[in-house]
C-alpha cells in the first residue's frame, strides 16, 4: 500500500497527546517538531529530488511569517487570509528569483541562495518601520479558523499536526507522479530529462516555487503561534538547519525529511541542559552522521533492511527470467 | 519501401566547434518505417550529428526537417514532444529509480498530470498513472524486461542497462528512434536478441536511426546506410551497395566491412 | 565628498584585504580537493582568539602570533584527517555539511575556552591614525596591506614556481593522473588544510586588532571570504583576491554612502548580480565547476 508509512505516522502523531497529555515534550516540542517537518519536508523535494541547493530558506519561512504578522497587527486582517496574501507574495517572489537563480550550478548555486537568505535577513533588522527591526513583532492575534481559536498548546497541537500530515501527503502524492519522476529524472541527468520531453527549467522552477510555499505556510503558523517574531528565527543558522534536517534524515526520502526536523528539534531541546557544550555537540554530531551515515539517519537505518529484502525477490526474479529465457531458445 | 514518405530531412548541415568542423555539410533523408543506419570510423561525427538532432548543439549551418518542421533553434524537450526520442552512447539511466519508473519517466510525454493535481491525487491522476504504469509495462515486455521491473536501474548488469534506455525511448511511442551505439558492449547472444528487438520495433512502425560499429549486426538489420567519413557523407544506399563501394572499403582499410560480407 | 570617497575605500581596501585572504583559503582547499570549506571563517577566529590567549598567557606579541598560526594549521591538518579523509566520495551537499558541522564545533569549543564576549588584541604599532591625504588610516591598516600583499605573492608563488604548489594543483585537475605521476594526495590535501587554515590565522590576527575577535566572528567573515571566492570564479586564487577587494571596497562605499545597517546586503546583492550575469563569477573558467 502506497500510504501504510504514512498512516502509520499519523496514528502514532494522533495517539502521542492522548497517551501522554500535558507533557511539554508532546504539546511544546511537538509544535515546533511539526513546523520544522513542514519546512524541511518542502525543502526536501528542492534538495532531494530536484537536486538544487537552497540554503536561504529561512528567507522564505520568514516571508510567510512577517506577512502574516505585519497585515494582522497593522491593518487588522484575518489570520486566513493574511496567510493567503503571504503565500502568494512569496509565490511570487519564488518564482521570480527561479529564473535567474537556478541557472547557477552546485556552489554557486549555495552562495547565491545564500546572499538571498542574508539579504532578506537584513531587511528584516533594517527595515524597522515595517518589521519592527532586531526588537521584532508581537501581539500577532492568535488564529481563528472559521470561528474556532487556537489559542493552547493543545489545540496548536493538533492544527500544526494536521498541517504537518497535510504537508507529507502532499509531498508524497507529488513524489510518485509524474511530476515527481521527471524532477527525479532532472536530478539523474538533465540531458536525458530533456530528451525525455521533460522542461528541465519548469520543473525545477515548479518546485522551487512549491518549497518556498512550504516555507511561507510554516512561517505563517509560526508567527501565529509564537504570537511574536523577530529576525534571529529568520537567520543564515536557521537555513543552514534546514538544510542539515533534510540531510541528517536522509535525501529524496519525505519521512528521511520528516524524521530528520524530528531529530534536530529533539536534539536541541535536550542539548539545552548541557548549555555551553550545546553547539560542540550540536557540530560533532552533524559531522559524526555525515561520516558514517552519508545517506542519512532514516534512510541509511532503513536501506540496510529494505537492500537485504530487494536483493533477495531480485535473485528470485533472475532465476525465473533465465528459466524463461532457457524455454524461449 | 521507396515510395514512403520522407520522415527525417537533414539538410547541408555543419557543425563546428571553434573552427574543428564535425560535420561539414551533411544532407541525407531518412524515408519512415525503416532503420536507417550511420557508420563511420570513430570521430566522424555521428554522435554529433544526433546531438544537433535532439538539440543539444546548435547547429552552424544548414537544416533539419522532421515531418516538414525545422527542428533548429527548438529546445530538446520540444523536439522529444515532436516525436523523437533517443538512447546514449555512455547510459543517461536515472540510478536513483527502478526500471519501470525510469520507463514511466519515458512516457513523461503522453501524460497531462499538473503539479497541482498530483500534489491533491485527483482521481484523473490515479486513472493516469495506471495508464503510464501500462504503457511502460508494455515497453518493457517488448524489450523483455518485465521481470526486472522492480529492480534499481543502477544495479542492473550492462546489457539489461542498455535495454532499459531502449525501452524508456519506446515508452514515449516516437516516430523517430535515435539508437546511438546500443550494441557497443554486448556479448554475441545479446547482440543476437538486440537484432530481433530492432526489427521489432520496426514492424511496430518505428523509425531507427542507428549510429553502430558492429558490422554484422548494422548490415543484416538496416535497410539503408550512410557512410560518415571526417564530418562529410562518404556514401548512401542500401546495405549491399556499401559494401560494394570502393571508397567505403578504403576508409575503412577494406577490414570491418569486408569481414561483414 | 571626494574626500569622504577617499576615506570609504581606504576602509574598503583594508576590510576586502582580510576578504581576500579568506577567498585565497577557500579557494586553496578547493584546488586541491574540489570541497568547499565552510569552516575557513573558523580559522579566521582560531588565529586571533590563540593569538590574544596567548599573549594574555604572557607570550610577546610576535611569538603568539606565530604560535598561533601554527596551531591553527594543526586544527585545519587534524580537520581534514578526522572529518574529510574518512568521508572520502561523498557528496557535494555532504561534504558542505561535515565542514558547517566543524564550524559549529569549533566555535563550541572556541566559545568554551575563551567564553562568548569580544576579546582585543593590541594593535601591532599603537593606535595614533595616519592621515593620507584627506583619509585617515589605523597603523594597523597598513599591517593588513602589506600582511596581504606579502601572503597573495607567496601563494602566488608558491601555485607558480614551487614543485610543491604545482603538485597540488595537479591534485585538482586529476586526482588520480596526481596519483600515477607519484603525488601522495593524501600528503597534499592535508597540506593544503593545513596552509589555509594558516593563512586563515594570520588574516584573523591581522584584522583582530580592528575588529577585536569572538567565538562568533569567524561566521561573517566566512561568508564574505567565501563570496570572495565565488565572485572571482571559484578555484582561481587570484580571482578570490580580487573579489575580496571588490566586495570590501563596495561594502565601504555602500556602508558610508547609502546606510550601515544595509551593508552585508549591499555585498550580496553585488554578488547576486554577478552571478546572474556570470554563472561562473568574473574571473571562473566556463568550466571550472566540476559539481
Amino acid at each position: 500500500m502506497r500510504l501504510t508509512g504514512f498512516f502509520i505516522f499519523a496514528a502514532s502523531v494522533a495517539l502521542l497527546p492522548v497517551l501522554f497529555p500535558d507533557n511539554y515534550f508532546v504539546t511544546v516540542v511537538g509544535i515546533a517538531a511539526g513546523l520544522h517537518v513542514i519546512l524541511a519536508v518542502g525543502l526536501n523535494l528542492l534538495i532531494g529530488y530536484a537536486g538544487q541547493i537552497s540554503l536561504g530558506h529561512a528567507a522564505f519561512f520568514g516571508m510567510g511569517a512577517y506577512a502574516s504578522a505585519i497585515l494582522t497587527t497593522r491593518f487588522d486582517w484575518p489570520g486566513l487570509l493574511a496567510m493567503l496574501v503571504g503565500l502568494l507574495v512569496t509565490g511570487t517572489i519564488a518564482w521570480l528569483l527561479a529564473q535567474p537563480i537556478l541557472r547557477l550550478r552546485g556552489h554557486y548555486l549555495a552562495m547565491a541562495t545564500l546572499g538571498f537568505g542574508v539579504i532578506v535577513h537584513v531587511i528584516l533588522v533594517q527595515a524597522t518601520h515595517w518589521t519592527g527591526g532586531p526588537d521584532g513583532l508581537g501581539e500577532i492575534p492568535a488564529l481563528s479558523l472559521l470561528g474556532w481559536i487556537v489559542d493552547d498548546d493543545q489545540r496548536w497541537y493538533g492544527v500544526i499536526a494536521a498541517a504537518m500530515l497535510l504537508s507529507i501527503w502532499l509531498s508524497l502524492n507529488l513524489v510518485d507522479s509524474r511530476i515527481g519522476r521527471a524532477l527525479r529524472a532532472v536530478r539523474g541527468s538533465e540531458f536525458a530529462a530533456e530528451m525525455m520531453g521533460i522542461d528541465a527549467t519548469r520543473a525545477k522552477t515548479q518546485i522551487f516555487v512549491v518549497s518556498a510555499l512550504f516555507a511561507a505556510f510554516a512561517g505563517s503558523l509560526f508567527a501565529h503561534q509564537q504570537a511574536f517574531i523577530s529576525p534571529d528565527s529568520f537567520s543564515l543558522m536557521i537555513s543552514v538547519e534546514l538544510v542539515t534536517m533534510v540531510v541528517l534524515g536522509g535525501i529524496a526520502s519525505t519521512f528521511g525529511a520528516a524524521c530528520g526536523a524530528i531529530a534536530l528539534t529533539l536534539l536541541h531541546e535536550s542539548l539545552v541542559v548541557f548549555e555551553d557544550y550545546e553547539l560542540l555537540i550540536h557540530g560533532a554530531l552533524l559531522m559524526a552522521v555525515m561520516i558514517f551515515l552519508p545517506q542519512g539517519l532514516f534512510v541509511g537505518l532503513t536501506q540496510g533492511v529494505r537492500r537485504r529484502w530487494i536483493s533477495r525477490i531480485a535473485s528470485r526474479q533472475d532465476m525465473k527470467g533465465e528459466r524463461n529465457s532457457t524455454v524461449q531458445q | 519501401m521507396t515510395h514512403s514518405s520522407i520522415l527525417l530531412a537533414v539538410e547541408a548541415l555543419e557543425q563546428s566547434f571553434g573552427g574543428v568542423m564535425a560535420l561539414a555539410g551533411v544532407s541525407f533523408q531518412t524515408p519512415e518505417n525503416l532503420i536507417y543506419a550511420i557508420i563511420g570510423p570513430n570521430g566522424a561525427g555521428k554522435t554529433t550529428l544526433f546531438n544537433v538532432l535532439c538539440g543539444f548543439y546548435q547547429p552552424t549551418a544548414g537544416h533539419l526537417r522532421f515531418d516538414g518542421q525545422e527542428l533548429r533553434g527548438l529546445p530538446s524537450h520540444r523536439i522529444a514532444a515532436l516525436g523523437i526520442a533517443r538512447t546514449f552512447q555512455n547510459l543517461q539511466l536515472f540510478f536513483n529509480m527502478t526500471v519501470l519508473e525510469n520507463v514511466m519517466v519515458g512516457c513523461h510525454l503522453r501524460g497531462r498530470t499538473s503539479l497541482l493535481a498530483a500534489a491533491l491525487r485527483l482521481p484523473k491522476v490515479r486513472h493516469e498513472e495506471r495508464r503510464l504504469r501500462q504503457w511502460a509495462g508494455e515497453a518493457l515486455e517488448l524489450c523483455e524486461l518485465s521481470s526486472h521491473a522492480e529492480r534499481s536501474a543502477g544495479a542492473l548488469p550492462y546489457g539489461l542497462m542498455k535495454r532499459v534506455e531502449i525501452a524508456r525511448a519506446l515508452a514515449a511511442k516516437p516516430r523517430l528512434l535515435l539508437l546511438d551505439e546500443p550494441a557497443a558492449g554486448l556479448n554475441d547472444t545479446e547482440t543476437m536478441a538486440l537484432r530481433d528487438l530492432l526489427s521489432r520495433i520496426r514492424a511496430a512502425g518505428v523509425t531507427i536511426l542507428l549510429v553502430e560499429h558492429h558490422m554484422p549486426l548494422v548490415m543484416s538489420v538496416s535497410d539503408r546506410l550512410l557512410v560518415l567519413d571526417y564530418g562529410s557523407v562518404l556514401a548512401e544506399g542500401a546495405p549491399a551497395e556499401i559494401q560494394a563501394n570502393p571508397r567505403v572499403i578504403a576508409a575503412y582499410l577494406g577490414g570491418a566491412v569486408q569481414y561483414a560480407i | 565628498m571626494l574626500e569622504q570617497i577617499f576615506q570609504f575605500l581606504v576602509t574598503g581596501v583594508t576590510v576586502g584585504s582580510i576578504y581576500a585572504l579568506v577567498g585565497l583559503g577557500f579557494a586553496l582547499i578547493y584546488n586541491a580537493s574540489d570541497v568547499v570549506n565552510f569552516a575557513q571563517g573558523e580559522f579566521v577566529m582560531l588565529g586571533a582568539m590563540n593569538a590574544i590567549a596567548l599573549l594574555a598567557a604572557g607570550l610577546p606579541l610576535p611569538l603568539a602570533a606565530i604560535a598561533a598560526v601554527l596551531l591553527t594549521a594543526l586544527v585545519g591538518l587534524l580537520l581534514e584527517r578526522l572529518a574529510i579523509e574518512p568521508a572520502k566520495g561523498a557528496s557535494v551537499i555532504t561534504t558542505i555539511i561535515i565542514t558547517i558541522g566543524a564550524a559549529i564545533f569549533l566555535r563550541g569549543v572556541a566559545s568554551l575556552l575563551w567564553g562568548k564576549n569580544s576579546l582585543p588584541l593590541p594593535a601591532f604599532s599603537g593606535d595614533e591614525p595616519i592621515q593620507l591625504g584627506g583619509a585617515t588610516l589605523l597603523p594597523q591598516s597598513l599591517w593588513v596591506l602589506g600582511g596581504t600583499i606579502v601572503l597573495v605573492a607567496l601563494v602566488h608563488a608558491f601555485f607558480n614556481r614551487t614543485l610543491l604548489g604545482k603538485a597540488l594543483l595537479a591534485c585538482s585537475f586529476n586526482r588520480t593522473a596526481a596519483q600515477l605521476v607519484g603525488i601522495n594526495v593524501q600528503v597534499m590535501l592535508r597540506l593544503a588544510y593545513g596552509l589555509s587554515a594558516g593563512l586563515g590565522a594570520i588574516a584573523g590576527i591581522l584584522v583582530a586588532p580592528i575588529t577585536f575577535s569572538s567565538y562568533e566572528a569567524g561566521i561573517m567573515l566566512g561568508l564574505k571570504g567565501f563570496s570572495a571566492a565565488i565572485v572571482g570564479g571559484i578555484g582561481n586564487p587570484m580571482g578570490a583576491v580580487a573579489g575580496g577587494l571588490l566586495l570590501g571596497m563596495l561594502e565601504a562605499l555602500g556602508a558610508g554612502l547609502i546606510s550601515s545597517g544595509y551593508k552585508d546586503a549591499i555585498a550580496f546583492i553585488f554578488v547576486l548580480m554577478v552571478l546572474f550575469f556570470e554563472p561562473t563569477g568574473l574571473f571562473g573558467h566556463k568550466a571550472a565547476e566540476r559539481v
